[in-house]
């Protein structure tokens, strides 16, 4: 089983992701960085698929884009408020309800009933097998950096120390 | 066309790496030097995970779950100490953060 058009995704992928790390570093504005770096990881994450690596993908998809990157956009805008741009809102907004609303009614169609077989469907389960396995300590020791980033984080936040 | 190798996934996190680089080096303002050096950590993971697909393991992706465990941890104590800092000095400029030089 060929993948299609490796190479065009691929230089796309990796064009996307290199502009994104231009415009992070040359922005003024720390908030355009920050979207800027959202692109980036977005893109870093399409390469993990092209190289048979859906987990990773997921999680940088999910931990970074979702939730690092919150954090960053959050300490960017805190003493700053977006302007009135609730045009485009209400455009981009309504342009999902039509997407949702257009997959919703012909989902059957769009969508086959059986997924293709995939080269490395348990790909998951090997790396959660790992992670419990081989590298149980470094799990744990992960955990722990954590929970310790997780009190830092709240006592130097705090008013009085 | 021509085939993707693993070389060109690490040309493309070499000039990743570079951007992050370059972004930590010239930067003031601290928000923009920490995204960088999460250009930097991307960088490497995109390096292991190709050598992990180079050798057909899976170690390479096991270890770049464990970096991203470490960026989500540099961040959050990054906010902390940027907020702490934040309030006592009223800067987040690299180069007014000067209080061990007399």
């Amino acid at each position: 089983m060929t993948p299609v058009a490796t190479p065009f995704f691929f230089y796309l992928l990796s064009g996307l992701a290199v502009l994104g790390g231009v415009l992070v570093i040359t922005r003024r504005n720390a908030v355009h960085s920050a979207l800027a770096l959202i692109l980036t990881l977005l893109a870093v994450a399409g390469l993990y698929l092209m190289l048979y690596a859906p987990f990773v993908a997921g999680v940088q998809i999910i931990v970074y884009a979702g939730g690092i990157m919150v954090v960053n956009i959050e300490r960017t805008v805190k003493e700053r408020q977006f302007n009135r741009i609730w045009p485009v809102g209400l455009a981009a907004s309504g342009a999902l309800l039509v997407l949702f609303v257009s997959v919703l009614v012909k989902g059957k169609a769009l969508f086959p009933e059986r997924g293709l077989p995939l080269p490395e469907a348990d790909n998951t389960q090997k790396i959660g097998e790992m992670l419990y396995g081989n590298y149980m300590f470094a799990f744990e020791i992960a955990s722990l950096l954590l929970l310790v980033a997780i009190l830092g984080a709240v006592i130097m936040t705090k008013k009085k120390i | 066309m021509l085939e993707i190798t693993t070389f060109h996934y690490l040309v493309v996190a070499a000039a990743l790496f570079v951007l992050g680089v370059i972004g930590v080096l010239t930067r003031r303002n601290v928000v923009v030097v920490l995204m960088s050096i999460e250009l930097i950590l991307n960088a490497v993971n995109l390096n292991l995970v190709a050598f992990s697909r180079m050798w057909g393991g899976l170690h390479g992706q096991v270890f770049a779950i464990f970096v991203v465990v470490d960026a989500a941890a540099e961040a959050a104590v990054g906010l902390g100490i940027l907020i702490a800092f934040f309030r006592n000095k009223e800067t987040i400029n690299v180069d007014e953060i000067d209080l061990l030089k007399w």
